[in-house]
């Protein structure tokens, strides 16, 4: 793979960058460095613990473009009805107030792996010792063919939450009577694996409110999805007839979409349909390919820290990172960042390094209070992060405990968003 | 040898002055401080109606707690080995043998003797109590902050327990109880029972003295 180590988004921003005397942030400056590339799960939660850790002994920078990141985990149980749109949304005014952390609302567009240096949308640019990296996802052009990101109006993914959510759900909610829902679902690898599913749950909880004769037309290039016995035990409970699934033997992967006339092609077929929710192939966040840190669509990480196998002052964390057997979630990106957080203060400061832990677990809803989980812990081998043992729940299980799951879940969304933004 | 040929029924009936307090029996019994225990073996847990359990008590029923000998037991044995925050206000009975006693004498209200394994009470499948080592074990907090990480994803620390119970400001016996309860399976959790099974008896230690000092 050769890629340069001085990558920037397109050559107009690179002539900028070299406007006379660009602004230095960092520059001549006692402390350890550590900048933080998106405020997500993973970068908000890395430097939070950061901060918080090392006490002032590391001055710590978060590069995030959004003011408000709305969290993708519980944006489909405000499709559902069961959670406001301001409840899933989080300000950085406490990381920023509370734990000193250097938070720059901007759009980092490349890094000098040679200067140790990001540069902005904005032209400045920010010096590090230690970056940190946790973009999320990027889609992949061309994988849903007839889609691309100039359709995300007319057909939307909302999977990367905030307003994409809100059209989905208003599409939803303006359907004719019988109208139908389809999904274009995404293939391996992907963000949250239930995720879709869930979704489908909670586009089928609102239907079944506001328009009972509706249909859902999921089409899946995957022969299997995760939690699957438990999603279709659940959707022949609540929503039966509703929800149809076509899967690969049936041409689930082989379609293509029209934006502009509302059309789905499945093996050759039109269909027309009323609201088309394309999830198209995924990606590391585009910054890890400038930054010449990805092998493939992924940044392969050591297991033990997150540290980028291919620069040793860079982490790559959460989605963007190929680290092995955990899934690309939430839950998983925060617990990568606190392992990294401690490994990153650990060689900035000499602080006690202990052994990587990581866990995940994620709920899913599929109708009110009947909740399912699944988990698993995970350990630091040389070769990856390998998975020792799970759970998950299982079908036929009764209303108590189902309604305890989803409560649960509940709850960890306080906790969760508490960890990542203070 | 069956559990109740070898308890001594009588002893239990004296024993049962410990619980009566709270607890009636028989054909007029009706829910005092505690629920009735008559059709206890075999009974979900929490599942008295009329009666106001505390909300640790419903979670546990929730999660499947049924009173056979094994749980039964290890509540007698300390009520906060399965239910850490009960409203019952009782310390326990050490001795297993009373606690045979106890039990055999409980069985007698209920009509549902199969319940009971045909199995000798001393030796139970699990083992509800803890070795003194382990709860003497003393715990390193700066370790427990680290360990503590990947529990406040769920528990918050802030004290807040809408859907997840608060653990934090816990005396370190009663977290340690609690945890261990896990790791040996006694409480049922399979979530709570595979963050418990990886902590080492030091890491349980290190993360209860680190949970006490946190203030809600
Ligand atoms: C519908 C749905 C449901 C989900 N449900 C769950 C769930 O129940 N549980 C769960 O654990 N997970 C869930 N997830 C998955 C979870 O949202 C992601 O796995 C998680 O957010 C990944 O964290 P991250 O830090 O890798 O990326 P993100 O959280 O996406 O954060 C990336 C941040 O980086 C910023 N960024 C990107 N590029 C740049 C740049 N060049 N410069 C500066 N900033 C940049 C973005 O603005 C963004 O804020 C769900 C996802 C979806 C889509
Ligand atoms: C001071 C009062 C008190 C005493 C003494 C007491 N209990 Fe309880 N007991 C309670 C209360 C209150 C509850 C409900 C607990 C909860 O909801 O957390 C309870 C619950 C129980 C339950 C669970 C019942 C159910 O329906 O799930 C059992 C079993 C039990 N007690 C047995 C005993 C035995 C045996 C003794 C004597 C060794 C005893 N208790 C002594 C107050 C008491
Ligand atoms: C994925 C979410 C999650 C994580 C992570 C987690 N817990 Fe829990 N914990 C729970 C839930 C849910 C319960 C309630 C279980 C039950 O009903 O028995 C619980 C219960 C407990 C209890 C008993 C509380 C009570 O009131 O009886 C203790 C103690 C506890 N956890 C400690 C920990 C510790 C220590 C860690 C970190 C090593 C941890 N937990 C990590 C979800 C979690």
């Amino acid at each position: 793979m050769k890629l340069d180590r001085r990558g920037f988004i397109g050559a107009g921003v690179a002539t900028a960058a070299t406007l006379s005397a660009p602004m230095v942030i960092g520059a001549g400056h006692g402390k350890p460095r550590v900048v933080v590339i998106g405020g997500g799960a993973g970068g908000a939660t890395a430097a939070r613990y950061i901060a918080k850790d090392s006490a002032g002994a590391i001055d710590v920078t978060l590069i995030e473009p959004t003011r408000t990141y709305y969290t993708c985990f519980f944006s489909n149980l405000y499709i559902g009805g069961f959670r406001d749109f301001a409840s899933i949304g989080h300000s950085y005014g406490t990381l920023a107030a509370e734990y000193g952390i250097n938070v720059i609302h901007d759009w980092a567009i490349g890094v000098d792996r040679d200067a140790k240096s990001v540069t902005l949308a904005g032209g400045s640019k920010v010096l590090y010792d230690s970056l940190v990296i946790s973009p999320g996802i990027d889609f992949i052009e061309g994988s849903v063919p007839g889609w691309d990101i100039t359709s995300q109006n007319a057909m939307p993914h909302a999977y990367k939450a905030g307003s994409q959510t809100q059209l989905l759900k208003a599409q939803v909610e303006a359907m004719p009577a019988g109208g139908t829902f389809a999904m274009v679902a995404p293939p391996n690898p992907y963000r949250c694996p239930p995720g879709p599913y869930e979704r489908v749950s909670m586009v089928a909880h609102l239907m079944k409110k506001i328009n009972p004769t509706g249909k859902i037309l999921i089409l899946d290039p995957k022969a299997k999805f995760s939690k699957q016995g438990l999603f279709e035990e659940g959707w022949g409970k609540h929503y039966g007839g509703m929800i149809d699934r076509i899967d690969p033997d049936f041409g689930g992967a082989n379609i293509e979409v029209r934006p502009d006339t509302m059309e789905v092609v499945i093996d050759g077929e039109v269909e027309k349909v009323d609201v088309c929710n394309v999830i198209p192939a995924q990606k590391a966040g585009r910054i890890v390919e400038i930054a010449g840190v990805i092998d493939g669509n992924w940044a392969p990480v050591h297991a033990a820290d997150m540290r980028s196998k291919l620069d040793d002052n860079i982490y790559v964390l959460g989605d963007s990172s190929a680290q092995g057997d955990m899934p690309k979630s939430g839950f998983s990106a925060n617990s990568q960042a606190k392992v990294c957080a401690m490994a990153v203060r650990g060689s900035l400061t000499g602080s006690a390094i202990f052994p990587a832990r990581f866990s995940n677990t994620c709920w899913s809803l599929i109708d009110t209070n009947d909740g399912i989980k699944v988990g698993a812990s995970y350990e630091a081998t040389d070769a990856k992060i390998a998975k020792t043992s799970g759970f998950v729940s299982q079908t036929g299980e009764d209303d108590a405990l189902r309604q305890q799951t989803y409560e649960e879940s509940v709850g960890w969304y306080a906790g969760i968003s508490a960890d990542i933004f203070g | 040898m069956p559990v109740h040929a070898q308890a001594d029924v009588e002893e239990g009936a004296k024993l049962f002055r410990r619980c009566f307090s709270c607890h009636m029996l028989g054909v007029n019994a009706f829910n005092r401080t505690g629920p009735h225990l008559n059709d206890l073996f075999g009974r979900a847990a929490g599942s008295v109606e009329g009666f106001q359990y505390s909300d640790d008590m419903n979670r546990a029923a929730a999660g499947g707690l049924i009173w056979d000998v094994d749980n039964l037991d290890a509540f007698i044995e300390n009520p906060k080995n399965l239910i850490s925050r009960t409203k019952m206000r009782f310390n326990g009975i050490a001795n297993p043998k009373d606690r045979a006693n106890l039990m055999a004498y409980l069985r007698q209200f209920s009509d549902n003797p199969s319940n009971i394994p045909e199995a000798d009470p001393t030796l139970q499948a699990r083992d509800p109590d803890i070795d003194p080592d382990i709860l003497a074990i003393k715990g390193d907090p700066e370790y427990g902050a680290y360990l503590s990480g990947e529990c406040v994803t769920c528990h918050q620390t802030g004290g807040g327990d809408d859907g997840i119970p608060s653990i934090v400001g816990w005396t370190q016996l009663d977290f340690v109880t609690a945890l261990q309860a896990y790791k040996s399976e006694h409480r049922n959790h399979p979530l709570m029972q595979l963050m418990a099974k990886r902590l080492s008896n030091e890491e349980i230690a290190a993360l209860a003295a680190y949970f006490e000092t946190v203030e809600r």
